[in-house]
């Protein structure tokens, strides 16, 4: 360069009122771009919804097939064979509420992992806040999720579970499992994002979370053995895969909650946790993806 | 500009000087950008999973790490109406200034500057492939920021733009033709008012008709105070198109003028 020095370019730029290019926004315009991008993320998910099973014959029909043929192999294996049902009096609603509930915890994270990385050249093309995307897999798996609600309200009736009004807590559960998802989600999107090795790592991780959250086995039933181990119990009971899935179990199975009284293990501590992992993970994935926001496109 | 540019081009091997027009208001400032990229080769059995265990046991970075310098030192100003076409051999550089201009790449020096976010349409940028078309083009303009009723609006003016034949609309956007792809992308990224729009030879797939209706498309753009970068082999394309063109050797502006001085020079040097 010669004439010009490289500073007063800058200057000039700046003097215009340009920026530089793809700066990350404030978080709190961030939140009004994401908050702004709602349509989007809904179409977005029932779009993917109805697109993932038109390649197979049943189509949607899978919908309810993937959870229902789940049930049948941890029944199998967990019910049967290993006989981990000690002590729950009702275990197929048990095992089934266990299964569906972690599923969506399970899933949204999968999803969310790969949100940002299969979607690079929609990022690279289009701008809008790339939170949208993360939001958009966990609302995908809450369609999902509401599919498998309406086959695990009949399976808890079907074997003999009243109703009651205690189900009604059913939604508040639901909607704070889907806020701490979404946290979830949020976070990993951005590791999956510049770490693909993850995705191969998921699956163990998420496989070891979900034989730690009590969805084969009663915790109570374990804790007995664990009477020295006081602060490994607390762990359990604090664990945020099975506390979302015990408040949906005390809520449809009036059987567990006799199971639970029987045990003389208290539920108090649920909505507390329940509340605070939600906040927790929300708060903290979506600070932790908006810090690399103007990083997302370059993969 | 365009003759102070014309007096200003320069086909020395140095860098032209960068000459500010007061005149009128800039919309993309590049500064004395530098880009560096890695590229991780594969090759040979450097990839085996033996080696790839010794390489995290020895805390050794991925094998094969070269370092592209593809971007060397390179300054300019666009103006708000300006329509800028990029040329340059294979591997000059033109992709990734354009890359870096969206802020896709991040700059090893010097910067990039610019007024509101740019948007790079690439070739092979299928918005979201296993969608239809018409839900492309739904989603792609609620991305962008429109509401509903703004997309319905736009919704015909996209299709109309897009010249799909009949009913493709309503297949998934991994059946359609490279230039039927490039044509409803394009589409759909023009139905928003961009501020700085990259294109990188997503117009190339296209046929006649619609190279004469993207030219419509990209004026209209530059008359609404946008700025459009163009990378074309095409030349004939970017003459008729661009109002200015930035001629870029091996990561340098070797050329920076009025098109039909910069495309000759150019057609002449690539003709020897």
């Amino acid at each position: 360069m010669n004439g010009m020095s490289s500073e007063s370019l800058a200057q000039f730029a700046a003097r215009n009122g340009l920026k530089q290019s793809a700066a990350r926004p404030s978080l709190r315009m961030y939140i009004t771009q994401v908050w702004q991008r709602r349509t989007f993320i809904w179409n977005f998910a029932s779009a993917k919804t109805s697109s993932m099973y038109t390649s197979s014959r049943l189509g949607q029909l899978w919908q309810v097939l993937t959870p229902l043929l789940n049930v049948a192999v941890y029944f199998l294996i967990f019910g049967l064979l290993l006989s981990t049902s000690r002590g729950v009096s009702n275990f197929i609603p048990f095992l089934v509420t266990g299964v569906f509930i972690f599923t969506f915890t399970q899933r949204s994270v999968t999803a969310g992992a790969k949100s940002v990385s299969s979607n690079l050249s929609l990022i690279r093309a289009l701008h809008f806040p790339r939170a949208s995307l993360p939001f958009s897999y966990v609302i995908i798996e809450l369609q999902q999720l509401l599919i498998s609600m309406v086959v695990l309200f009949a399976i808890v009736l079907g074997f003999g579970e009243p109703l009651g009004f205690q189900w009604l807590l059913i939604i508040p559960t639901l909607a704070l499992q889907l806020v701490f998802n979404m946290g979830l989600s949020l976070a990993l999107a951005r590791v999956g994002a510049f770490t693909p090795d993850v995705q191969q790592l998921l699956p163990f991780v998420l496989r070891t979370w979900l034989y730690t959250s009590g969805v084969i086995f009663a915790i109570p039933e374990v804790a007995k053995k664990m009477h020295n181990h006081q602060w490994l119990i607390e762990i359990l009971k604090a664990n945020p895969g099975s506390i979302y899935i015990e408040l949906a179990r005390t809520s449809l199975i009036k059987s567990y909650r006799g199971d639970l009284a029987g045990w003389h293990w208290s539920d108090n501590h649920l909505w507390w946790y329940a509340i605070a992992w939600a906040v927790i993970a929300f708060v903290g994935g979506f600070w932790y993806f908006h810090r690399a926001e103007e990083r997302y496109g370059r993969g | 500009m365009a003759k102070a540019l014309k007096e200003k081009a320069t086909v020395n091997d140095a860098q032209p000087e960068v000459v500010l027009d007061p005149t009128r208001e800039p919309i993309v400032v590049v500064d004395g950008l530098h880009i560096v990229y890695r590229v991780y080769g594969g090759g040979g059995n450097k990839g085996s999973a033996a080696t790839a265990l010794m390489r995290v046991v020895r805390r050794e970075g991925r094998p094969q790490m070269k370092e592209v310098h593809a971007v060397k030192g390179v300054s300019f100003v666009a103006y708000r109406g300006d329509a800028i076409g990029v040329i340059g051999t294979n591997g000059s550089g033109k992709s990734t200034l354009l890359k870096a201009i969206a802020g896709l790449l991040p700059p090893a020096r010097g910067g990039v500057y610019t007024d509101g976010q740019p948007s790079l349409l690439g070739v092979n940028a299928a918005l979201m492939k296993d969608l239809s078309g018409s839900r492309n083009i739904t989603l792609g303009c609620l991305a962008m920021g429109l509401n509903m009723e703004e997309t319905r609006a736009r919704y015909e003016e996209i299709v109309k733009f897009a010249d799909l034949k009949p009913g493709f609309i309503e297949y998934p956007m991994s059946t359609y033709s490279s230039g039927m792809g490039a044509r409803l992308r394009f589409a759909i990224a023009a139905a928003r008012t961009h501020d700085v729009m990259l294109i990188d030879e997503a117009l190339a797939t296209g046929d006649a008709k619609f190279k004469r209706r993207s030219k419509a498309k990209i004026d209209e753009l530059r008359k609404d105070a946008g700025a459009v970068f163009l990378v074309a082999h095409n030349l004939d394309v970017i003459e008729e198109t661009c109002n200015r063109v930035i001629w870029l050797d091996e990561g340098r502006i070797h050329m920076d003028g009025d098109p039909d001085e910069v495309i000759a020079a150019y057609t002449e040097a690539s003709g020897k």
